[in-house]
Order: C-alpha cells, then structure tokens, then sequence
C-alpha cells in the first residue's frame, strides 16, 4: 500500500546521505559535494512529483495526449545549472580559504581562529 | 549506492570521480521520468563541468581528507531522526505518477494545453520557461552572472605581463605526449561547437536551449584549454572578452523586456514584438535563449580560466619558493 510512494523514500536517502556528508566530515570540499548530493535529491524530488503515469516527455506532438508537468522541469532545469554556478563560487572559496589557511579541514581552521584571538 | 561510497571514501580524488557517475546516473534518471530537458542539462553539468571544476579546486587544496577526530554518532542519530521524520511527511503525499495529484491541477493544464496557440513552440518546457516564467529566468540568469563575479573577484590574479617561461617549456613537452588525444579532439571540437549552436537554436522544437547550450559550448572550449594549455585558450578567446560577453547575454535578456515595455506591453510579453503575436513570441524566445547561452558560457569559461590561472599562479610560486630553498641551501 505504502509502495507507491518509494520515490519519495529514495529522495529522503539521497538528502540524508548528503546532509550526514555536510555535518559530520570537517574538509569543505567534501561538504561541497555533500551539499551536491543534497541539491540533487531536491532535483530527483521536484522531477518525480512532476511525473505523470502513461505522460510522456513535455513536447508537444501529434497522437499524444498525456504529458509530464513541464513546470518543475522548468524551474529544476535553470536550479542545475545556477547550482554548479553558486557550487562553483564555493570552490572559489575553499581555495581562498586554503591560502590563508593552508589547509580546507574545519578543526584546523577553527584551532587556527582561537590561536589568533588569543594573541590579540 | 554511489553516494554511499562517496561518504566513505577519504580520498577526494575518488570523491570527484563517483561525483561525475553520480551526476550521470541522475541524468539517466530523469531520462527515466520524461525529463528530458533537465537530464541534458544534468548530464552536460553534473557529469561535465561540475566533475572538472571539482579536480582543478583539489589540486589546489590537496588531495586526502584527514581522519575524523570525533564520533560520528551525534550526527548520524540527527540525520536518522530528520530522515524518519521526513518519511513520515511522506505518508500523506500522492503516489508516483499519480494523475490526480494536486500538482498536475493549477497551472500546468494550461500550459500544456494553451502554449501552442499562445506561443506556438512545440516544447512546452522552452515555453514556459522562455515565455510564461521569463522573469524568473532573467533572475537565474542574473544569479549565475553574480556567481560568475563572485569567482572573478576571489580567484582573479592582478595581470601581469610577465611569461612564465619555464612553464611553457614543460607544458609544451607535456602536450606533445599527449599526441593521440589532441589530434583526436582537435578533430572533435568543431562537432561539439556545432552541437551547442544546434542545441541552442533547436531549444523550441526539442529538448534542448541556451543553459544546455552554454554548458557543452564553455565545455568544448575547456576541452581544448585542458589540451592546449592556458595561454594558447587566451590567445585565443580573451579573458575581457568573455568577461564583456557574460554582461551582454545578461542585458540582452533585459533589453528584451525593455524594447516590448517601449511597444507598450508588460516587461517581457513578447506579443509586442512583432505584428504577430505568435511571431514575436518566437522572436522574443530566441532572443532571450541566445542571452542566456552567452551568460552561461562565457560565466562558466571565466570561472574555469579563473581556477586555472590561479592554479598555474600557485604552481609557479611553489616552483620558485623550491628555487629558492635549493639556493639557500647550496
């Protein structure tokens, strides 16, 4: 009875697995492709409620009656390529990061943040 | 499965490289549940660009992860307790492919049934997406142009009108072991520019448009960056240039809705745009979707010529400070 919504439950994994990834490992690049996975799984979520059973791909033709919603097709489609985009500027941050820093691992970081207070 | 190993794996070489199946495994995903425009463009930036940018950043940061200190049961017992209370919201959602679910009954009816008079292009996502949300694209577009200046403002190099020399010479060496890949997509890179032009101008008849369109164009173009080395890429596509050109996709989009505001329309009704309504929806589309294609590549370009400038920088400046140490130490 409860199978029909497995789409949801793989979504629910995906995010799960990607957020465990953003709050339990400390290098920022793995982070960043946490927050990928977690990003993904929204896509997977919007796509899958958008299915239509029997539709078909949203473009129009003779001799076919259902389609998919091309709505979140629509807004997932720019999301992609706007989060390679904002993925992209937190890269650009993590290697600012680790010439400052000298290392991406969020304890060092922090270690190296509380030396310096305390010496000022 | 993949995400799974990617939690486990330390090393972010292996990280990167599960990303990229990752990312096509989703496209082939969407494929699956009709997606089709969205798998293109997964495709070309999950399992393209995004896989790339990722490598150029580790070589930069370093390649291994170092060991967990702490447990991770804290977090393991949140991420269990929000899953679990996430799949409990589940409960009360439609099915899978439900006809009657409440999506399917607001907007999309309309679209799918009315775009053809109304815009007249056979793929409903370009419809919509070009002509019925064009203010929300020109805001995604605007997005992606900032992400872009946010790159360029935190990894640009003051210029410098100084060759590396030494760099060069070893470049050169490097790409002319490289023979067979180079003759190859020397041959290749021409097919995938007229893959993208196909792409974009063929947007509204199939799957297809200017952000997918930008990708695999910017994507062929590292290509030859990564074969030809940095500064051949610059010599040939200017970094100013293509930094002007990511300004000009952007006001081109908004020079649209500006010239059908003058013929007394809404911002971005492109009805205005010609006598006929239908007409200037098509005019209007293809102007907007060529905007977007020039944002979107010439963003991802400066962004990849960016991290690489930067990283040849570092490369050179550990080359040097290594000079150095061997003099002091003679």
């Amino acid at each position: 009875m409860f199978l029909g919504l497995y789409n949801y439950w793989i979504v629910v994994l995906l995010m799960m697995i990607g957020f465990y990834i953003v709050i339990a490992h400390g290098n920022l690049i793995k982070k960043l492709v946490g927050l990928t996975i977690f990003q993904t799984s929204v896509f997977i979520f919007y796509i899958s409620v958008g299915m239509v059973e029997r539709g078909s791909a949203p473009i129009l033709a003779e001799g076919i009656s259902d389609y998919s919603n091309p709505l979140p097709h629509v807004l997932i489609l720019t999301a992609i390529v706007v989060g390679i985009a904002t993925t992209a500027l937190g890269l650009a941050l993590a290697i600012r990061i680790k010439e400052a820093y000298g290392c991406v691992e969020e304890d060092e970081i922090q270690r190296q943040d509380q030396l310096n207070e305390d010496k000022s | 499965m993949i995400a799974i190993a990617i939690v486990r794996s330390r090393d972010l070489l292996a990280v990167v490289m599960l990303t990229g199946i990752y990312g096509l495994l989703s496209a082939s995903f969407f494929v699956v549940l009709d997606a089709v425009d969205v798998a293109f463009t997964e495709a070309s930036v999950g399992a393209g660009i995004s896989g790339l940018l990722m490598l150029s950043a580790i070589t930069m940061t370093g390649r291994k992860e170092a060991p967990r200190r702490h447990k991770p049961f804290l977090a393991l017992f949140v991420v269990l307790v929000t899953g679990g209370m996430l799949i409990y919201g589940t409960m009360d959602m439609p099915y899978f492919g439900a006809v009657d679910a409440p999506v399917h009954q607001h907007v999309a009816p309309r679209y799918i049934h009315e775009s053809m008079q109304e815009v007249g292009v056979p793929n409903i996502v370009t419809a919509v997406l070009g002509s019925y949300r064009a203010f929300d694209t020109l805001g995604e577009v605007a997005v992606i142009f900032t992400a872009g200046i946010g790159v360029l403002s935190l990894l640009s190099l003051p210029r410098r009108r100084k060759k590396y020399q030494t760099d060069e010479a070893t470049e050169e060496q490097m790409h002319e072991r490289h023979m067979v890949l180079r003759i190859v997509s020397k041959a290749l890179i021409p097919f995938i520019l007229l893959f993208a032009l196909y792409v974009q101008f063929h947007g509204d008849f199939g799957p297809g448009g200017g952000f997918q369109a930008g990708v695999i164009f910017a994507a062929a173009i590292i290509l030859y960056t990564m074969l030809f080395g940095l500064d051949t890429a610059k010599r040939v596509f200017n970094p100013a240039l293509i930094q002007i050109l990511a300004a000009v996709g952007l006001l081109l989009y908004a020079c649209v809705g500006v010239v059908s505001m003058l013929n007394g329309a809404n911002f971005l009704d492109y009805n205005a745009l010609a006598e006929d309504a239908v007409a200037g929806q098509h005019l209007g589309i293809l102007l907007i979707e060529l905007g977007v294609g020039i944002t979107v590549a010439a963003v991802m370009l400066s962004i990849f010529f960016n991290f690489e400038g930067r990283r040849q920088a570092q490369l050179h400046n550990a080359k040097q400070k290594g000079e150095q140490d061997v003099s002091r130490t003679l």
